[in-house]
């Protein structure tokens, strides 16, 4: 292994924490983690939040994020260590040797420059190159990420590209200085599924064709599968697991790994037929100010205790439909019809009946929540509102509703901030419970969530199901989560349902275009799956 | 949490001179208005800080002073916060007519000096400390209206006030449960600057004559009553200039820290 290129070992990395109220400690994010990676192969991070995968790949340009600092363990590059070189030789390093591809792009581009000029940026500022071969080389790399018009596409500004357009840019910034190691740190979280399998392919040809080394870092076992060589499986800052791909992917060690593997697996049959509980009839919307209809003639039904899963990327009016739902957005057509009547149009005409029926969880669990508020108030406010539960009555109700959630009573007088992500969401869950509700509007609900943790929630919502006979409109646009809950789907694009049924019918063939493209998208967990599905579409682009 | 050096001596004088404003009768050696010596007595030991243009103790017009410019100030920011906080509240929470019905109305008002405004009014209304008061109050609530709109703004789009709004809830639980408690922060460390304003504009108000009337004392009057000592070298009016600024900076500094504390950029509004 002498010939590695990057080789950490034992790497130690801490920071200081200052819990309000108490006094400031020192806690260590990773832990005598040591990898290698060599000359032109690809080295996967996984792992969930916390896990300091990015931290570990920042440290690679011997960088730490937010007084995060490197406090043990060497990290060689090229032959040298630079966990205490000093800031002239890092300046040096980074951009020549070792660059990075940050997960969102729309934030790392600099909205009032022309992309050209920071994609050579680099070049120029270490004088790798003078500027005309260092365009030339970008749009070089422009065309081999599949970007169009690589001639004329540095001249664009960021706002005018597409966001999985934007995010090959930023990979063609990292590759143009020629560097040794590249470092990507979730480059296709951010992207639709349709728009991820793009960008995927582009990275790994990029790879492929320069030779680079690269850090590929993300929480999805099944994306990385198909870029990396070799995976580091972390948690808590600690190694649980490195082998090569086919290894963790196929015969995993570790309990932990394997969990992760299996993830998705949630076995769920779908429910016969039963009465609607919302119907939505031929419902058209947009939004004031504009001449474009978000929702385009919808008509949807959803029976009563089953889950109606709306499948779709973004912009294509799922999150819109939600808000009709509720009334947040009249509807310019069509009614909606729910456990039998007519729900008016704008939310202030609604009854408190109508309104306590039809509760909604958030995708972004924090900001669903008020952080000055205890799980207490958050939970028992539905209670005193709805039913006028008061003092030892509602204390009791709430400690019932955390019951349900799988959450102790110890949870009753805690804030929002002192909460994990799941238990947050779990919180939201309880809230809308609260309400005894014959339907609960999910947009969302496990997007921002780990794998591991978001199974959890899937199957709270399936037991809560069972339970309680509340039905669920479920928006997402990761069909994993469709396959593992839904009773029934609708695939919406640009604002109109392009297939609608029983979960069985949906997923299965003769599937129009847009459903097919969405279907194939969804990365599998196994090795060769990207080339699979590409050679796939190429013969039939071929053959038609 | 340690609080700064410079905040505890805030904190310090600040209390000090509210102190001494509510004991006023207890601490000041001498009626307000009682004639106790010469014109411009020195400083001496039965007469601390002197005596003023017409033979009045200093220090005793100090005090009482004080405890009228405070008050005034008080009770107007109180006034001023209440209201523009609520309508600022009401405005992001409403949106649409009322939200341009109200900004608009308070640019109007801001787009006047408010120093010309008040001296207009208080020309025709008869000059008592409650239409004091009142005047100072309202114009100062349009500064803090913009304040509390554009922090609600942000607050309102969150996803727990539609949560609350899709329950059904109030206008009254909205912004006194759901915006209040997360708009405090930058609302308090205001409340420390708006007050200093207020001290400096009753006490400009009074300097013009327009202010609290004689023979009450307060401390922008006291520096126009002895103004033109000066000129003989008699120190007095100066007295109160240094006990404005003094207020003006130990407040400053309680705000500052409070304003320091709730922007860090890690907890935010935290």
């Amino acid at each position: 292994m002498s010939d590695a290129l990057l080789q950490i070992r034992n790497l130690r990395i801490e920071a200081t924490s200052y819990p309000p109220g108490e006094a400031p400690r020192d806690v260590v994010l990773v832990d005598d983690v040591s990898v290698s990676v060599e000359k032109g192969r690809v080295l996967g991070l996984i792992g969930e939040s916390g896990a300091g995968k990015s931290t570990i790949g920042l440290s690679s340009m011997a960088y730490g994020r937010g007084g995060v600092r490197l406090t043990g363990g060497t990290i060689t590059l090229n032959g040298r260590d630079i966990r205490l070189a000093d800031a002239r030789a890092l300046r040096a390093l980074r951009g020549r040797e070792v660059t990075y591809v940050a997960q969102s792009a729309a934030a790392a581009f600099n909205p009032a420059i022309r992309l050209m000029d920071q994609v050579v940026e680099t070049c120029l500022a270490h004088k790798i190159m003078g500027r005309a071969e260092a365009e030339a080389r970008a749009v070089m790399l422009f065309g081999r990420l599949g970007l169009p018009d690589p001639e004329t596409f540095g001249k664009r500004y960021p706002h005018q590209v597409s966001g999985g357009q934007l995010q090959r840019a930023m990979t063609a910034m990292a590759l143009c200085p020629k560097p040794d190691l590249v470092i990507f740190d979730e480059p296709t979280t951010a992207l639709d599924v349709t728009t991820q399998i793009e960008v995927l392919a582009a990275i790994k040809e990029a790879i492929r064709d320069t030779g680079v080394a690269a850090l590929y870092i993300t929480h999805d076992l099944a994306v990385v599968a198909q870029v990396a060589d070799d995976i580091l499986v972390l948690r808590h800052g600690k190694r649980i697991e490195y082998g090569t791909t086919e290894q963790i992917i196929t015969a995993p060690n570790e309990p932990y790994t394997q969990a992760l593997v299996s993830v998705r697996s949630i076995e769920h049959v779908e429910k016969a037929d039963a009465p609607a509980v919302l119907q939505i009839q031929n419902v058209t919307a947009r939004y004031k100010g504009t001449n474009f209809d978000v929702l385009k003639n919808i008509t949807l039904d959803l029976p009563a205790g089953q889950t109606l899963a709306v499948v779709g990327e973004s912009g294509s009016g799922k999150s819109t439909l939600a808000r009709v739902i509720t009334g947040l957005l009249p509807p310019g057509q069509g009614r909606i019809r729910f456990a039998g009547r007519d729900l008016a149009p704008d939310l202030a005409a609604r009854s408190r009946d109508d309104l306590r029926e039809v509760q909604m969880i958030y995708q972004m669990a924090d900001t669903a929540m008020n952080p000055r508020q205890t799980v207490g108030t958050i939970i028992g406010r539905p209670l005193e509102f709805y039913f006028g539960l008061k003092g030892a009555e509602k204390r009791k109700r709430i400690q019932d509703l955390l019951d349900q959630i799988e959450m102790g009573s110890g949870f009753i007088d805690r804030y929002p901030a002192e909460l994990s992500g799941g238990q947050k969401q779990r919180v939201c869950i309880a809230r809308a419970l609260a309400a005894k509700p014959k339907l609960i509007i999910c947009d969302e609900v496990t997007s921002a969530l780990d794998p591991l943790v978001a199974d959890g929630i899937l199957k709270l919502l399936l037991a809560l199901q069972a339970a309680e006979g509340v039905a669920y409109l479920f928006i997402t646009h990761d069909l994993a989560t469709v396959r593992a809950i839904a009773d029934r789907i609708a695939v919406m694009y640009r604002g109109e349902v392009r297939r609608y049924g029983t979960k069985t019918d949906v997923l299965a063939p003769p599937f129009d275009d847009y459903t097919e493209l969405l279907l194939s998208s969804v990365p599998e967990m196994k090795m060769g799956w990207l080339e699979g599905v590409l050679d796939s579409r190429k013969m039939e682009a071929a053959g038609n | 949490m340690r609080i700064p050096i410079s905040a505890l001596m805030g904190m310090f004088f600040t209390g000090a001179f509210f102190l001494a404003a509510i004991f006023a009768p207890l601490l000041a050696p001498y009626g307000m208005a009682e004639v106790v010596g010469g014109v411009w007595d020195p400083a001496s030991s039965t007469h601390l800080m002197g005596t003023d243009a017409i033979g009045r103790d200093l220090l005793s017009r100090m005090i009482y002073g004080g405890q009228t410019t405070i008050f005034v100030a008080s009770v107007a920011t109180i006034l001023s916060f209440t209201l523009g906080s609520v309508l600022g509240f009401s405005a992001a929470v409403a949106g649409g007519y009322v939200d341009q019905g109200l900004s608009r109305m308070v640019d109007l008002v801001m787009a006047i000096p408010a120093l010309i405004l008040a001296l207009v009014i208080l020309s025709v209304l008869p000059v008592t400390l409650t239409v004091l008061i009142l005047v100072m109050g309202l114009l100062d609530a349009t500064r803090v209206f913009r304040l509390a709109r554009a922090v609600a703004v942000d607050i309102t789009v969150m996803d727990y006030v539609e949560a609350a709004r899709l329950r059904g809830e109030g206008w009254a639980w909205i912004i006194f449960r759901e915006i209040l408690p997360n708009a405090l922060s930058p609302l308090v460390a205001e409340l420390g600057l708006r007050f200093i304003f207020a001290v400096l504009f009753i006490s400009t108000l009074s300097f013009l004559g327009l202010g609290v009337q004689p023979p009450l004392a307060d401390w922008g009057g006291i520096v126009k009553e002895n103004a033109s000592g000066l000129v003989y070298g008699i120190p007095a009016a100066l007295i109160p200039a240094f006990a404005i600024a003094a207020l003006a900076i130990s407040v400053n500094l309680v705000a500052d820290w409070v304003l320091s504390r709730t922007t860090s950029l890690k907890g935010g509004r935290g």
